[in-house]
C-alpha cells in the first residue's frame, strides 16, 4: 500500500501551514458565533443591540465569517494536510504556493471584515446588488477567492507529482477526494469571480453607473450551490476514508467512493437556478431542467449513506454483534473522533430531506426566503459539516502540534457535540416550524404592525434564542478544546487515521483519474444548463440599476 | 468495479423515489399550471410610477380575462403600495408586482404567493383567494435597515 511508515506523519513544515489555517478558522468561529448569538437574542424581541450596531451588520458578519472564512480556511487546511499525509510531503514550491494562498485569503478577510465593521458593507455575503457596498469589501472577497485558488493549487501540485512518480496507479483516496473538491471549487468560483470583477467592482468604483441585477444574481448562484458542496465534501472525506479506520473497520468500496465524488464534481454546479425558482426573468422550463440536475446530485449522497452504514454494520458483525441492529451498540461511542462526526452524519438525514423539498420547483414557494431555509442550512452546514470538522480537529490538531488528545478532552468533545445537537434541535427545529408559518429569514425582530400572523411567530423566535444560547455554549467548549490541543495538551503522537479498502485486490479504475474526461463533462453540463437561459437573460435585459445604500 | 447487490437495491429504490418526486412536481407544474412565478416582462425601474399598470396600484376588476381581478403592488424601500387592500373571498386574482429600487420579496404569509421582486422585472402570480381573513404580506428578501418594517396587509372579505 501507499501508506508506508515514512508517510504516516504530516511533515512539520506542512503542519505549520495547516495550523495557520485552523487559527483563522477557529478565530472566525469565535467571532461569527458571537454574532449568531446576538442575532437570535435580537429576534427574540427581548434584547436590543447596544452602541448603534445594526442587526444587518452582524448578520453580514455572521454569514461571511461562518459561511466563507471558517469553512474555506478549515477546508484548505484539512485538505492540505490530507494530501501531505497520503500523497507525500509537499515540495518547497507547493508549500510556498500554499502560504501565498493563505496570506491572500487572510488579507482579503481583513479587508472585507473591516468594511463590515465600519458598516460600509451590510449587504450580506450574497451581495444583493443593487445594494452597493464599499469597493474594498468586494476586493477583499476577491482576494479570498483568488487566495483559495492559489492555496488549492498547492494540493494539485503535490497530487500531480504523486501521479508522475506512480504511473498507472490510482492515487491515494484522500488525495483524490481533496483534488476533486478543489477542482470543483475552482470551476464554481469562476461565477462569483465574474460578477465581482466585471460587474460589482467597476460599479462600486464608479467606473460604470449601473449593474444588471439578474446577471449578477445568476452568476452568484452558479457559485452559491456548489459552495455548499465544497463545505460538504471534506465531511464526506472524513466519513468515507477516515471514520472506517477510527472504528477499526474497512472502507466499504474505494471505487464507489471515488465514483460518488466524481458525480459531485459533475452535478454540483449546473443547478444554481434552484436558488432562483421564484425569480422573474428566467424561463420556467430551464428552472425545471436545473431542478432535475439538482436531483441527480442526491444520488452520490444515497451512495454515501449506504457505504457508511455498510461499514458500520460489517464492523459490528465482525465484533460478534447479532440481530438486525446489534452492530449499532458495539460502535465506539466513547471515542469523540467517531461520535462527533456520527451526530453530524445522522443530522444529514433530515437535512437532506429538507433540501429535496427546497429544490422541488414550485414547492419552493412555500418555504422560499422563509426562516425554514435558515433552519435547513443550520442542519446541513452548521451541524453535519461543522460537527465533522470539529471531530476532525480533535485528532488533526494534536497530530499537527505533536500532542495527544487526552481522555478529558475526548470526553469534553463528546459533551460538546451533544450540547450542539440539543442547541440545534431547538434553534433549527423552531426555524423550520416558523418558516412553514411564513416567518421570513434575514429579518430583525418585528411584529409587522401587530399582525396576528407575526405574533404567532414570536414563541418560535424565543425558542431560537434558547437554542442559540446553548449553541454559543457549544462554541465556547469547542474553543476550549481547540486551544488545549493546540497549546496545552501533553506532548505525544496522535494518529492521522487513514482507512483501507475492504477489498485490496479491487483496484480503482484508472478512468477516474482522467481529468480531461471529467472536466469535459462538467463543462458540457454547465454549458447545457446555462447557455440558453443566460443568453435570454442578457438579450432581454431591462435597463440596469444604479447603486443603493439602504442601510 | 463491483457494486454490492444490496447497494443496487438501495440505489434503485432511491433513484426510483427521485423519479416519482420529479414526475409529480413536473406534472403539477407544466400540466396543471402550478409553476413558480417566472414572469418574463421587463420594465424601466426608474419609470415604474408612470408605467401601466403600476401607475395605479391596488385592486382592479378586469373583464374578458381568465382572472377576475388584478392586484397591483409597487414595492420600494421600505413599503408596499397599497399598504392595505381588501379582496373579495373566492376571487381569482392576478397579483402583479415590481420594485422601484432594490431587490425585495413578496410573500403573502400562509399562502403559496411567494415571489422575488427585482428591479427591471415584473413578477406575477395568479391564484384564487379562497380563505377569508387578514393576511400579512412581508418582504422576505433583505433590502436594508428597514427590511423588517416593510409589510402590507391583504384582507380577504366575504
Amino acid at each position: 500500500m501507499v501508506n508506508t511508515a515514512a508517510k504516516v506523519k504530516v511533515d512539520p513544515r506542512d503542519a505549520k501551514l495547516s495550523m495557520a489555517h485552523f487559527f483563522v478558522a477557529f478565530g472566525a468561529l469565535a467571532l461569527g458565533g458571537l454574532m449568531g448569538l446576538l442575532q437570535t437574542l435580537v429576534r427574540s424581541g427581548k434584547f436590543e443591540l447596544p452602541w448603534g450596531i445594526g442587526y444587518y451588520q452582524i448578520l453580514t458578519a455572521h454569514g461571511v465569517l461562518m459561511g466563507l472564512v471558517l469553512t474555506t480556511f478549515f477546508i484548505m487546511g484539512f485538505q492540505y494536510a490530507a494530501v501531505s499525509r497520503t500523497a507525500g510531503t509537499h515540495s518547497p514550491a507547493a508549500r510556498r504556493t500554499g502560504w501565498i494562498g493563505f496570506w491572500l485569503m487572510t488579507a482579503g478577510t481583513l479587508m472585507s471584515g473591516t468594511m463590515i465593521l465600519l458598516n460600509e458593507a451590510s449587504v450580506l455575503y450574497t451581495f444583493y446588488a443593487p445594494l452597493k457596498a464599499h469597493w474594498i469589501f468586494y476586493l477583499g472577497l476577491t482576494f479570498v477567492v483568488v487566495g483559495s485558488w492559489v492555496d488549492g493549487a498547492a494540493q494539485i501540485m503535490t497530487y500531480a507529482k504523486w501521479r508522475k512518480n506512480n504511473p498507472g496507479k490510482p492515487s491515494p483516496l484522500l488525495s483524490f477526494m481533496a483534488v476533486i473538491n478543489t477542482v470543483m471549487w475552482i470551476v464554481a468560483t469562476l461565477g462569483v469571480a465574474a460578477t465581482v470583477l466585471f460587474q460589482l467592482l467597476p460599479w462600486s468604483l464608479g467606473l460604470v453607473d449601473t449593474v444588471d441585477v439578474l446577471i449578477s444574481r445568476t452568476l452568484f448562484w452558479y457559485f452559491g450551490h456548489p459552495l455548499v458542496y465544497f463545505w460538504l465534501l471534506p465531511a464526506y472525506m472524513c466519513w468515507y476514508a477516515i471514520i472506517p479506520k477510527i472504528i477499526g473497520g474497512k472502507i466499504f468500496s474505494d471505487s464507489l467512493a471515488r465514483l460518488s465524488f466524481i458525480l459531485f464534481l459533475l452535478f454540483s454546479i449546473p443547478v444554481g437556478f434552484h436558488h432562483q425558482l421564484t425569480e422573474p426573468g428566467i424561463d420556467p422550463a430551464w428552472k425545471f431542467i436545473q431542478v432535475i440536475l439538482t436531483f441527480m446530485v442526491i444520488i452520490p449522497s444515497l451512495m454515501t449513506a449506504f457505504s457508511l452504514f455498510a461499514t458500520f454494520e460489517r464492523y459490528g458483525r465482525s465484533k460478534g454483534a447479532t440481530g438486525l441492529f446489534g452492530w449499532f451498540k458495539v460502535l465506539p461511542w466513547n471515542d469523540a473522533r467517531f461520535t462527533v462526526p456520527f451526530i453530524g452524519m445522522a443530522s444529514f438525514i433530515p437535512a437532506g430531506a429538507g433540501g429535496i423539498i427546497n429544490a422541488s420547483n414550485q414547492m419552493d414557494q412555500v418555504v422560499h426566503n422563509t426562516i425554514w431555509v435558515t433552519g435547513h442550512f443550520h442542519l446541513t452546514a452548521a451541524t453535519s459539516v461543522v460537527l465533522t470538522f470539529f471531530g476532525i480537529s480533535y485528532w488533526l490538531v494534536p497530530h499537527l502540534t505533536g500532542r495527544k488528545l487526552t481522555k478529558a478532552m475526548n470526553k469534553l468533545g463528546i459533551i460538546q457535540a451533544w450540547v450542539w445537537f440539543i442547541g440545534m434541535a431547538f434553534m433549527s427545529g423552531a426555524m423550520h416550524f416558523q418558516g412553514l408559518l411564513g416567518g421570513p429569514r434575514r429579518s430583525a425582530f418585528s411584529t409587522y404592525g401587530d399582525s396576528k400572523q407575526a405574533l404567532e411567530w414570536i414563541p418560535y423566535q424565543i425558542a431560537q434564542a434558547v437554542g442559540g444560547t446553548i449553541l454559543f455554549l457549544g462554541i465556547i467548549l469547542v474553543l476550549v478544546i481547540f486551544i488545549n490541543l493546540a497549546f496545552f495538551a501533553p506532548k505525544g503522537e496522535e494518529e492521522f487515521p487513514v482507512g483501507e479498502a475492504e477489498n485490496l485486490q479491487e483496484k480503482a479504475p484508472m478512468v477516474f483519474e482522467n481529468w480531461k474526461l471529467w472536466l469535459g463533462i462538467t463543462a458540457a453540463l454547465i454549458l447545457f444548463a446555462y447557455t440558453i437561459p443566460f443568453i435570454d437573460i442578457i438579450q432581454n435585459a431591462p435597463p440596469g440599476s444604479k447603486g443603493f445604500k439602504t442601510w | 468495479m463491483h457494486m454490492h447487490k444490496f447497494e443496487k437495491i438501495w440505489l434503485t429504490f432511491g433513484i426510483g423515489c427521485l423519479v416519482v418526486f420529479l414526475t409529480v412536481v413536473g406534472v403539477s407544474a407544466f400540466y396543471l399550471g402550478n409553476k413558480p412565478a417566472s414572469c418574463l416582462t421587463t420594465i424601466n425601474p426608474e419609470k415604474v410610477d408612470t408605467t401601466k399598470p403600476f401607475d395605479k396600484p391596488g385592486l382592479h376588476k378586469v373583464e374578458g380575462k381568465e382572472w377576475d381581478y388584478e392586484l397591483v403592488f409597487v414595492a420600494s424601500a421600505f413599503s408596499y403600495n397599497p399598504a392595505k387592500v381588501e379582496v373579495p373571498l373566492g376571487a381569482k386574482v392576478k397579483v402583479i408586482a415590481t420594485t422601484k429600487d432594490v431587490v425585495h420579496g413578496f410573500e403573502m404569509a400562509g399562502t403559496n404567493i411567494n415571489m422575488m421582486l427585482e428591479p427591471g422585472y415584473v413578477s406575477e402570480y395568479t391564484t384564487t383567494f379562497d380563505k377569508a381573513g387578514e393576511f400579512l404580506v412581508v418582504c422576505n428578501e433583505y433590502c436594508g435597515t428597514g427590511h423588517h418594517l416593510m409589510f402590507s396587509k391583504i384582507e380577504v372579505v366575504k
